[in-house]
């Protein structure tokens, strides 16, 4: 049976060393969750990763991030989601990278996966970065011809999140 | 060579021709390629050809110049009109017709094979020369770029009527046609005279045999038009992709004559028009998307939704990916909605898409929506230049109502709102001008000048009302003969031995605001100034006179009496401490303002010390406190005093060092011993008499900020405040003052015991 996911979206920028993974996936509304595969939620809208080796590392390492994102959601509980909260922060550090998460109000997950080397990066750069893949990702939405739950192929959007991943790296 | 003059139709047909020849732009041609196909194409003999050649020099330079070229292509009309080869004949022979060029290249051939065929009937001599510029002329309608060649517009000026005939005989049919020969440029180039150029040969004709200028600059264009064009041309024409839409996406007849005879129509107009574009969007296609548009919202001052929008472009067959891409580069403002321009832009990408072109990554300029929709619904093709779009992403369409806020939307906002909010720069107000403003002029000197700035305020203050000062001047005030003046003096020297510049200072605005701004600096103080030159004094008032200058504005006058009697004490202070000899004169001098009170203080403190120590009770006290104050304002002899003294301090040594000090002196002639005791013990009580005076200042300071209390309740909040943090500092001092004068109580009185009991041992001498 065609599985489909439900309707929030992880994003998954991966940077390590002059690398970015951005990784957009499907995360799970509660509206759905009854009509939905249980195990199929948060599938990827968008992967990204720069330079693209050990891609499927990345790919792990942020969706095991996304069950860090989703504990976040549910503890905030029934608290206003603004602007602020949109913001998940370090999700959490490991070793080699830190995983930094960010939700819409529309439950669209963005993760992003920066190597812990690169110590430029800064809280509120993350902040700007998270800010502009929402705007372009609003953009997207805002084409009619995209459906929602499609894996995003917007020329705008892998623009825009090139020059961010090289501004980055 | 011999001048060579050409006729303007020469000229320019031979300008075409060199321009066709000169592929690489040298102003040389060379012997092959082109030129030789040229001359090939004149049907001329090859023995003539290299005749020609030689004729006009090209085999000497080894290259056509423009002046062999020319000398050349005359030649060949020479040839061609039967006339022998000769030098001469160049200039010679008139009324020359143009050399004529069979279109023997291959393009040429590929391409105007089939509308030779097709227009064989309209050619007549000119079989190879017609079909190519009315090819050209199909390429140009559907073209949206160059047009390069001006005898093309010339030859277009000259048929303005032919165009114009066409329409009345575009079928239904050539959207078929076009849409068969959408990737064959030679086909579509052949089909369409078939179509469009069908009538429009007919008039062709008719011009043609009406002048062979025309002809000429036809023929002279057949080469001449780029053949790039024409496959350019041929693969995008945009009408015939329009055309071929139409029965994917409107089932509209007439749109489509309309379109077919806009084309025609605008071809002309568009060949005139700058060519450097491709992604302009001329007139008539522009006319035609107006004309959509209508049909899905009929106000074009309006948007169209997403929605209605997809459904309109899905009909164009394009994959849905390069809708989605077309939609994201001409939704300019991102708002989920096209307006009448970026439907256009997105119509116009889509025609491009389906001729073959690539999208672009962003958006072209001509296809930038406007900043504001000039003549959407107004013209038709009135102006060329409208194909133009230069619009500027800082504003949408007033009337467009965002669904989703943009960057681009946000940006008029913005600048409206910075236009609109005017940086207010906050003024500086003054509250009231009185006390308060002086208060604050107070705090902020503070912070700033621990000095006493507020005592020229005072000394300011001082001369508006002397009476008040009297009257105010507390007990010190009074056992000084001195006026009003000097015990405000003091009072002012007190606050300043603590060091508690907030208080004194702000009792000092209370009043020097009042005073300073009516009244110059008054004469008094100078003396006290004077003394006061090696102090900071001077220095003090400069500052502090120029700065009530410049903000005192009004100060109420029942302010002034209180800074007065603290200032009065000062001079008072002064006074005394230049009267006495002692070394309170020297120890003063070095010592800095906080000093000088200290040493009126001190004086004041002796006599009330002494009058403490000497006598065992008050009353002797306020007597010496009024003698000491009488001597030191009459200078009195320091040897009274300071038999006075030394008794006193005698006493006080006895408490303070009884053992060795009071018993060896004790038994010994009262006048000298107390001389050595009170030499020593001034200078152990030099401290502790400053002490003393600071909590007598304390306790002048007090008494001065008392009477000043209720004013600064009366006045504002920071009157308020600035009256409670100095009773506070007072209680403080106040406290301490108090600890330290139990404590001397307390020496005092052991001293009294042992004075007692040495009296005791003495009588029983006496007795005997």
């Amino acid at each position: 049976m065609r599985v489909r996911s439900c309707d929030s979206l992880v994003l998954v920028v991966r940077v390590l060393r002059g690398r970015v993974l951005v990784v957009c996936a499907h995360g799970a509304d509660p509206r759905h969750l009854s009509c939905r595969h249980p195990f199929l939620q948060n599938y990827p809208l968008y992967i990204r990763s720069a330079p693209t080796e050990n891609e499927l590392k990345f790919h792990y390492m942020v969706h095991t991030s996304l069950d860090v994102v989703d504990e976040k959601i549910s503890a905030m509980g029934k608290a206003l989601v603004d602007q602020r909260e949109l913001y998940l922060g370090l999700l959490y550090p490991t070793e080699d990278y830190k995983v930094y998460g960010y939700v819409t109000n529309s439950k669209v997950k963005f993760v992003m996966v920066v190597d812990s080397s690169n110590t430029a990066l800064r809280d509120n750069e993350i902040r700007s970065m998270f800010r502009k893949l929402h705007n372009s990702y609003t953009d997207v939405m805002c084409n009619p011809f995209y459906n929602p739950g499609d894996r995003i192929q917007s020329r705008a959007f892998d623009s825009m999140v090139t020059s961010m991943m090289i501004q980055v790296c | 060579m011999e001048g060579l003059t050409l006729s303007d139709a020469e000229q320019k047909y031979y300008s075409d021709l060199f321009s066709y020849c000169d592929i690489e732009s040298t102003k040389k041609v060379a012997a092959n390629g082109r030129v030789l196909e040229l001359f090939r194409a004149a049907q001329l003999p090859n023995d003539v050809v290299l005749q020609i050649m030689e004729l006009c020099g090209a085999t000497r330079l080894g290259y056509f110049g423009r002046s062999q070229f020319y000398i050349a292509l005359k030649l060949v009309a020479v040839a061609q009109s039967g006339f022998p080869l000769r030098v001469e004949s160049i200039n010679t022979v008139k009324d020359l017709p143009l050399p004529r060029f069979v279109a023997s290249k291959n393009e040429q051939e590929s391409r105007h094979a089939a509308s030779y065929s097709s227009d064989s009937e309209n050619q007549g001599s000119y079989s190879g020369v017609i079909p190519p510029p009315p090819g050209r002329g199909q390429v140009k309608k559907g073209s949206v770029s160059h047009d390069p060649v001006q005898p093309r517009t010339s030859a277009d000026q000259q048929e303005p009527a032919s165009p114009v005939v066409s329409p009345q005989q575009s079928p239904p049919t050539s959207p078929h046609t076009w849409r068969k020969h959408n990737r064959h440029p030679s086909g579509g180039n052949s089909e369409r005279p078939l179509t469009g150029p069908g009538p429009f040969w007919s008039p062709f004709g008719e011009a043609q045999s009406g002048s062979s200028a025309g002809d000429a600059v036809w023929s002279g264009h057949s080469p001449p038009p780029p053949q790039e064009n024409w496959v350019s041309f041929a693969d995008t024409p945009p009408t015939s992709t329009l055309l071929t839409m139409h029965p994917a996406s409107v089932q509209d007849q007439t749109t489509v004559r309309t379109v077919a005879s806009a084309t025609t129509a605008n071809e002309i107009r568009r060949q005139s028009s700058s060519y450097d574009d491709p992604w302009k969007i001329t007139d008539e296609q522009r006319q035609y998307y107006v004309n959509q548009f209508k049909t899905i919202q009929p106000d074009l001052n309006g948007f169209i939704p997403g929605s209605a929008a997809k459904e309109f472009f899905t009909k164009s067959k394009l994959p849905i990916l390069e809708l989605s891409h077309i939609w994201e580069l001409s939704d300019f403002d991102k708002d989920g909605a096209l307006t009448l321009d970026e439907f256009c832009a997105a119509f116009h990408l889509v025609v491009a898409r389906k001729n073959g072109y690539d999208l672009p990554e962003k958006l072209p300029e001509s296809l930038m929506p406007k900043l504001i929709d000039l003549e959407d619904s107004a013209d038709v093709g009135d102006q060329p230049g409208e194909v133009g779009y230069s619009g500027s992403p800082a504003e949408a369409p007033p009337s467009k109502s965002p669904s989703m806020p943009s960057l681009n939307q946000t940006w008029p906002e913005l600048n409206q709102s910075s236009e609109d909010t005017a940086i207010v720069h906050p003024v500086p107000i003054r509250m009231t001008p009185s006390k308060i403003h002086m208060q604050e002029m107070e705090l902020k000197r503070t912070g700033s000048d621990h000095t006493n700035p507020t005592s020229p305020l005072l000394v300011k203050t001082s001369d508006l009302s002397e009476e008040s000062k009297i009257n105010s001047s507390v007990k010190f005030a009074s056992g000084n003969t001195v006026d009003g003046y000097s015990s405000s003096d003091s009072f002012t020297s007190d606050p300043e031995q603590l060091g508690n510049n907030v208080t004194h200072q702000r009792s000092h605005s209370g009043t020097s605001p009042d005073n300073t701004a009516p009244p110059p600096p008054p004469p008094r103080p100078q003396p006290s100034h004077s003394r006061s030159s090696s102090l900071d004094m001077n220095r003090t008032f400069a500052v502090t006179t120029g700065q009530q200058q410049a903000g005192v504005v009004a100060h109420p006058p029942a302010v002034p009496p209180r800074p007065q009697p603290s200032q009065a004490p000062g001079p008072v202070v002064h006074r005394p401490v230049d009267a006495d000899g002692l070394i309170t004169h020297t120890s003063t001098s070095p010592q800095q303002i906080p000093e000088q009170p200290n040493f009126a203080d001190f004086s004041q403190f002796e006599v009330f010390a002494a009058s403490n120590v000497n006598e065992e009770q008050e009353d002797e006290a306020e007597k010496h406190a009024e003698v000491l104050p009488v001597e030191k304002a009459s200078d009195p002899a320091s040897s009274l005093r300071v038999a006075k003294t030394d008794s006193k301090i005698e006493e006080k040594t006895a408490a303070g060092a009884p053992a060795s000090v009071s018993k060896g002196t004790t038994p010994l002639a009262p006048p000298p011993k107390p001389v050595r005791r009170r030499l020593k013990s001034e200078d152990e009580l030099r401290p502790e008499v400053d002490e003393h005076t600071q909590k007598t200042g304390v306790l002048a300071a007090v008494l001065a900020s008392q009477p000043s209390i209720p004013r600064s309740v009366g006045k504002d909040k920071k009157a308020i405040q600035a009256s409670i943090r100095r009773n506070k500092e007072t209680n403080t001092v106040l406290a301490r003052l108090n600890s330290e004068l139990q404590q001397q109580l307390k020496d005092v009185l052991e001293e009294r015991i042992s004075l007692e009991v040495q009296l005791e041992q003495l009588r029983p001498f006496s007795h005997l």
